[in-house]
């Protein structure tokens, strides 16, 4: 007989396990579903994460695709370990692109090494003024973080749609609503000739490093754990709650607002309409598999990145259909969610007794 | 017996020659990016079916749906161009760049650019269709069956091709009824079944009792069914979504031009060029006109359609004024390519001001 009992204290290795495990069934319902779809599972399977990393070519598309996941996620563990809900690392990301690619348009036709760090400076406290708000509301007028940062995100963009639209429309593209591209000094460099992979992927790693020592080496790390764990204990402890709320918003604001810079002076080169396919969204799910755990981010990212790619390659090799990458994306979630059951509970077998 | 054999070699040589050439020339392969699922009713969707009258001619097709204008674009382009596709076509605006891009690094692929205005190398082209035409057919029934002069035009963004439509319907249903105006309403959005809706709800609820759009997804004329009020399918075929409001729909017929283009890969005899193909070429279609519309309209329209595609009659023929009054296209001429390439002003009739 088999008994479910609740754990005295969560299990740390299921911790760190159930991710492997979420990944695991991912691959078994993808499989399944390719199967139900009338494919080959395994083929399928194949293209879907063994193609398109490949070689040099694909697995530079992989750090590509990974950098901005893993810069927003390190951005949003800072807020989810210390339970501040933002939802808006899109927003963020969008505003940061914005002032950035604004201040990059200023130099229009100039080159000069001091350019870019102004560009990428920009980009960082694009991300952090427009984080700071749904901060203040929450800190100083109560509201809910959840909702704010959220609908910012669709504010965001109409704010980039007007302004490429508009204003900053490209004077000779003939209103298309596109910006002009920026000048080489605007950019960041590429790091092989050949590949996309750009030095963003520097401030990614950048992030990774920095967010360890503060998680596990100073005080507001351990404030953010305690504020995470419970709030009441933080408040019995005396922690100045408002600091540290607006702390976290401004440095999760930083790191999407940097991950906008990458998109738009790295691949892109320019201001369009559509700078982000939602990573500020995905970013969420690359935080949860990787644990809030910088270490652990990095190989979520990685993982949710080659969703991306796989999804492309199924369908140009294979025919299906492109949103199951979506599918996969949700999945890895749904059972990562349904796994932590096993965090708490445990199964016990017990010998039948007569 | 010599000579016979010499003949039959030489002509079994010629026929495994034609059967290789014939055989090279059918494995040209063509891909297809396209930006919302082939599903959409509208856009994508008849790129698709395009898509199918390429296979239909004995070519091999593969496409990619849902492709954002991201940086993710350039990676699906340099992966179609790498898996031996021969012929690539990006059938969104924000791929021009990255179009551009790849095709520098694929100089032996052909790349095909739907809406753009970029060759940057000789083995890019781009194609747009004369879609105002159909809007001047539209703006025609709309004129005529307008009973309280007001009519609804649901917009994207404001860019001159959507500009041009606007002044091409209205211009056209000036043209049979002096009192009409044209109410905007800009929904800055390409494909959103939620706030193309919103739209037409409140053109409606202006008083408009004849809806155009030039949006893509169906929820404009299910909106106008509801309602009680006439509209316009776009880009498909969109009666059967709404068969009383639906008069009739401008279909984007883009079948055509991929088979020839293909073809052409085929034959060796693509080259670089900007094709802006209208109803005279088949790549603008008006569907079956509504029997709610009296005969003498059908009459009308039949024969607007015919006058349009022989070049008898141009949606842009003067005396045009702007707004102001001012003269846009003097009398008896008509806007040449370059001015309707870039028009950025309303015509007279048009009400509000094009958001800037």
């Amino acid at each position: 007989m088999i008994k479910i009992v609740k754990r005295d204290q969560p299990s740390r290795a299921i911790f760190f396990f159930t991710p492997v495990l979420a990944i695991f069934l991912t691959l078994v319902a993808g499989g399944l579903i390719f199967f139900i779809l009338g494919f080959k599972p395994f083929e399928a399977l194949k293209f879907f994460f063994i193609v398109p990393i490949a070689d040099k070519y694909g697995f530079s598309e992989l750090l590509l695709k990974a950098t901005p996941l893993c810069l927003i996620a390190i951005g949003l563990s800072f807020c989810f370990k210390s339970n501040n809900w933002n939802i808006g690392a899109e927003g963020q990301l969008t505003f940061g692109a914005i002032v950035s690619g604004g201040v990059a348009l200023l130099f229009y036709e100039q080159e000069g090494f001091y350019i870019l760090p102004i560009v990428i400076l920009a980009g960082a406290i694009g991300g952090m003024l427009y984080a700071s708000i749904p901060a203040i509301l929450k800190t100083y007028f109560n509201t809910n973080e959840i909702l704010v940062s959220l609908m910012l995100v669709y504010v965001s963009k109409l704010i980039l749609d007007y302004l490429v639209v508009g204003p900053w429309s490209n004077p000779e593209g003939f209103n298309f609503p596109e910006t002009r591209q920026f000048s080489d000094s605007a950019k960041l460099p590429l790091l092989f000739e050949g590949l996309r992979i750009h030095a963003g992927i520097f401030l990614a790693l950048a992030a990774v490093v920095i967010s360890w020592f503060v998680f596990y080496k100073t005080y507001l790390g351990f404030q953010m754990k305690v504020s995470g764990f419970s709030l009441k204990t933080a408040k019995y402890a005396g922690y100045k709650g408002k600091k540290m709320i607006i702390l976290v918003f401004l440095i999760s604001g930083a790191c999407a607002g940097l991950a906008g810079v990458g998109e738009i002076t790295g691949p892109i080169g320019q201001l369009h309409r559509e700078i982000s396919p939602d990573y500020g969204f995905t970013a969420i799910i690359v935080a949860f598999l990787g644990r809030l755990n910088p270490v652990g981010i990095i190989f979520a990212s990685l993982v949710v990145a080659i969703t991306y790619l796989g999804a492309e390659t199924a369908q140009i090799f294979m025919q299906i259909p492109k949103y199951t990458g979506q599918v996969f994306q949700g999945m890895i979630l749904f059972f990562l969610l349904a796994s932590d059951y096993l965090l708490f509970f445990k199964f016990k077998f017990i010998g039948s007794k007569k | 017996m010599h000579k016979f054999l010499i003949r039959s070699f030489v002509s079994s040589l010629v026929l495994l020659f034609t059967l290789t050439v014939a055989a090279i020339a059918k494995d040209v392969k063509a891909a297809f990016v396209y930006i919302g699922p082939t599903g959409d009713h509208g856009w994508t969707y008849q790129h698709d079916v395009g898509r199918k009258a390429v296979e239909a001619a004995g070519f091999k097709t593969t496409y990619v749906e849902g492709v954002p204008e991201s940086a993710d674009a350039e990676r699906v382009l340099r992966q179609l161009a790498n898996s031996g596709h021969d012929i690539i076509f990006t059938t969104s605006f924000g791929y021009m760049n990255p179009t551009n891009k790849v095709a520098k690094e694929f100089p032996n692929v052909k790349f095909e650019h739907a809406t753009g205005y970029k060759r940057e190398h000789p083995n890019v082209s781009t194609y747009a269709a004369r879609f105002y035409e159909g809007r001047t057919i539209l703006g025609t029934i709309a004129g005529t069956m307008t009973k309280s002069n007001v009519i609804g035009y649901v917009a994207s963004f404001p860019i001159p091709e959507v500009i041009r439509g606007i002044n091409s319907f209205t211009l056209a249903a000036q043209k049979v009824n002096p009192n009409i105006k044209t109410k905007i309403v800009w929904a800055f959005t390409w494909y959103d079944p939620g706030k193309e809706a919103e739209a037409a709800k409140a053109l409606i609820d202006q008083g408009a009792d004849v809806i155009a759009q030039h949006t893509d997804s169906t929820a404009i004329v299910q909106m106008a069914e509801k309602a009680g009020v006439y509209a316009f399918g776009q880009a498909s075929d969109m009666d059967k979504f709404a068969p009383k409001a639906v008069l009739t729909s401008v279909e984007n017929n883009w079948g055509p031009y991929y088979v020839d283009r293909v073809k052409a890969v085929a034959n060796g005899t693509w080259n670089q060029k900007d094709t802006w193909h209208g109803i005279g070429d088949g790549m603008v279609v008006i569907s079956g006109l509504d029997s709610q519309m009296p005969s003498d309209l059908q009459a009308k329209v039949k024969k607007l359609q015919a006058d349009l595609a022989s070049g008898k009659v141009h949606s842009f023929t003067g005396p045009i004024y702007d707004q102001k009054g001012n003269l846009m296209v003097a009398e008896g001429k008509t806007a040449d390519d370059g001015m309707l390439a870039g028009m950025m002003t309303y015509v007279k009739g048009v009400e509000g001001d094009i958001p800037k």
